[in-house]
């Protein structure tokens, strides 16, 4: 692999993030997928919203878009459909992703416009200090959800496949190495992608919950989770309370930009002598 | 010229002045009175390769317009009040980022859902201070169809030169009324563009005079690998909580625009040398307020007419030079004193200011206006 850091504003480091976090672990992995891709530094967009996943995209060396709160992939849809040959990379967080910004979630994934969509998901909004989020198991802790949260949380993955994702998977901040593939392969999908990283948040979900350090935290998030492939051959009680780890959902399906471009082509067929007064803009630009 | 002249809406001016001047990215969200910009873009954008999308929500609309402007596309998006609010975060935003976007406001009704398809200008302080923070915007109004068409094709050019968001606020009269128009000959058109840097090497995103200077603004995907953010930045472009660095980009922003006002304003004025009474008005209001003022001169009354096109910044100097010789100025509005209350700050007391303002959801009769006038005299 080219240099780790080659990847990274190594004038912008060190990062904010408190020792222990599993958001600089995903990161690592998402560069690691990027550099045996391949793929064009300079063609590449990242993307991200607001919270502590999305200070990710600040410290890394390529055009990068640091939003307002839950629009990343509104923002992301934006740079891919006036110029698809970019690489867009959408970093976010549980809350960014599935509560302020559930209906651009919902509406890229039902698009199927080729982003690909990492979500930290550490079950808590860590920037504001410990508020439970749509992924916060019920019962747990948070500074707002003093005697246990009384809601029901999200399984991303599922809201992610039913909205119309075509590539859906999962891994953790343990499982470093199944990440990266999953992300790789993330990358490679052409359509919406979204891979769900759980990670540890030690300093409020970790603490607010008793559960111990990042060390006990990381082993906690792993005995949540079963390989998706394993989990064929366990007894339905053995998954109770589990969620599936590996790639969880591919699907053919339509690309948006690709039908976009489909509909462009049949329509200047109709309307090759167009005269209109626009010369800022190339016939087919990218 | 007359093969250009056309019958046509003013939503529909309002698109070509767009495509004109290089539209070539459309988000937004079906309300009306705006939804025909969209349905428009949406038929014309496909046959020259331009990008159209109807987003999930007007959130989603301003963000991709952001996002396509970064790309290095003209991007515009239309709505109207109740859009208008949802979009205001992102509004601020391209401030703070300095991201080129052109939003259409077709004033309707409000607050809230109020009457959707009747006329208001009650946007005024909206367009100027609806999202958070000090920040500097430039609203222009349209006071007939053909302006809309070069109203929308100049807010292209300031959003390009200044690298600001502009509003046309435009109005549910001006904006579905048809009216017969000559369109400017293709060839006479300055597509405006940004200033962009020639080389990644030693980029600034941010760096530009102090004094209200305007980076240069590279493309995302050409190698330039910069970061932009809605956090107070640094000429680098990294997030920075410095107290010397926050006030030196704010007030560059706020420079950037003031130091142009005079460049940027732009009004309609019509016997205003020697009146006694002027009628300050802005978009179709100021149709039946023309109306008002030219009987009143016919009628030997030293009655004056200043249309603002320019609404923000607000044209204090011109309103002062033109209003030199007025005793009072009435303010005909479609809301309850907005515009009002600017011409008296600008006025600073030289004249005695006089609110007519209307809510019903309807047009102002000239009659309204010539009585008001009639009154004052």
């Amino acid at each position: 692999m080219a240099e780790f850091l080659d990847y990274f504003r190594k004038e912008r480091l060190p990062h904010i993030w408190c020792p222990g976090c599993g958001h600089g672990t995903v990161t690592g992995a998402l560069i690691r997928a990027v550099d045996k891709l391949g793929l064009d530094k300079n063609k590449i967009v990242m993307v991200s919203g607001i919270g502590c996943s999305s200070r990710a995209v600040g410290y890394l060396d390529f055009d990068t878009l640091h939003t307002t709160h839950g629009r990343a992939l509104a923002f992301a849809t934006g740079v891919k459909h006036a110029k698809p040959s970019l690489k867009v990379i959408v970093m976010t967080g549980d809350g960014d992703c599935t509560a302020i910004g559930g209906n651009h979630f919902i509406h890229a994934a039902r698009r199927n416009i080729d982003i690909t969509t990492i979500i930290m998901n550490n079950s808590i909004y860590g920037m504001t200090s410990g508020q439970y989020s749509p992924t916060t198991p019920h019962g747990m802790l948070g500074t707002t959800a003093p005697y246990g949260n009384v809601e029901q949380e999200f399984d991303v993955c599922e809201l992610a496949k039913a909205s119309g994702a075509s590539y859906v998977a999962r891994a953790t901040s343990f499982h470093v190495t199944l990440l990266t593939d999953l992300i790789e392969k993330a990358l490679m999908n052409k359509g919406f992608s979204v891979v769900e990283a759980l990670t540890q948040c030690p300093t409020y979900f970790g603490r607010k919950n008793k559960i111990g350090g990042p060390v006990e935290l990381l082993n906690w998030i792993k005995d949540r989770t079963v390989n998706a492939k394993a989990a064929a051959a366990l007894p339905p009680e053995k998954l109770a309370g589990k969620l599936l780890i590996g790639e969880l959902h591919r699907a053919e399906r339509p690309e948006y930009c690709a039908s976009y471009a489909e509909t462009t082509a049949r329509v200047q067929r109709t309307y090759n002598d167009y005269k209109g007064g626009n010369r800022g803009c190339e016939l087919n630009s990218d | 010229m007359a093969e250009n002249a056309k019958l046509m809406q003013g939503n529909e001016a309002c698109t070509m002045g767009a495509i004109a001047a290089g539209l070539q990215f459309f988000a937004g969200y079906p309300i009306t009175p705006s939804t025909e910009i969209a349905e428009m873009c949406s038929e014309e954008l496909p046959k020259f390769g331009g990008k159209f999308i109807q987003m999930e929500d007007e959130i989603g609309s301003i963000a991709a317009c952001i996002g396509a402007s970064l790309t290095g596309k003209k991007a515009m998006t239309a709505t109207s009040g109740p859009g208008f609010s949802l979009m205001q975060e992102s509004i601020g935003y391209a401030s703070l980022c300095e991201i080129p976007v052109v939003i259409v406001n077709v004033q309707r009704m409000g607050p809230s859902t109020g009457m959707p398809t009747s006329p208001a200008q009650g946007d005024i302080m909206q367009a100027r201070w609806g999202t958070h923070g000090d920040h500097q915007i430039i609203a222009l109004a349209p006071g007939n169809v053909k302006e809309c068409f070069e109203l929308t094709f100049k807010a292209f050019a300031y959003a390009e030169a200044y690298r600001v968001p502009v509003i046309v606020l435009a109005d549910e009269v001006i904006s579905h009324m048809r009216e017969k128009v000559i369109l400017p000959d293709p060839s006479s058109y300055k597509i405006p563009m940004r200033a962009m840097p020639t080389s990644p090497a030693g980029y600034k995103p941010y760096g530009a005079d102090p004094d209200g200077g305007v980076p240069l603004m590279a493309p995302f995907g050409q190698g330039y690998r910069w970061h932009c953010t809605g956090l107070f930045h640094d000429e680098s472009g990294a997030p920075s909580g410095k107290a010397a660095v926050a006030d030196k980009l704010l007030r560059r922003l706020e420079r950037k625009i003031e130091k142009n006002a005079q460049v940027l304003e732009d009004y309609y004025a019509e016997s205003m040398e020697d009146c006694d009474i002027a009628v300050v008005s802005f978009g179709s209001s100021a149709m039946a307020a023309l109306s008002a003022v030219r009987r009143a001169r016919k009628e030997g009354h030293k009655a004056g007419m200043l249309r603002l096109k320019t609404i923000w910044p607000f044209p204090d100097a011109a309103l002062r030079r033109l209003s030199a010789s007025a005793k009072k100025i009435i303010v005909p509005e479609m809301n309850l004193g907005q515009l009002a209350l600017e011409v008296e700050r600008a006025i600073h007391g030289k004249a005695e200011v006089i609110k007519l303002g209307k809510v019903t959801g309807e047009l102002f009769h000239p009659d309204e206006i010539y009585q008001a006038l009639k009154e004052a005299f």
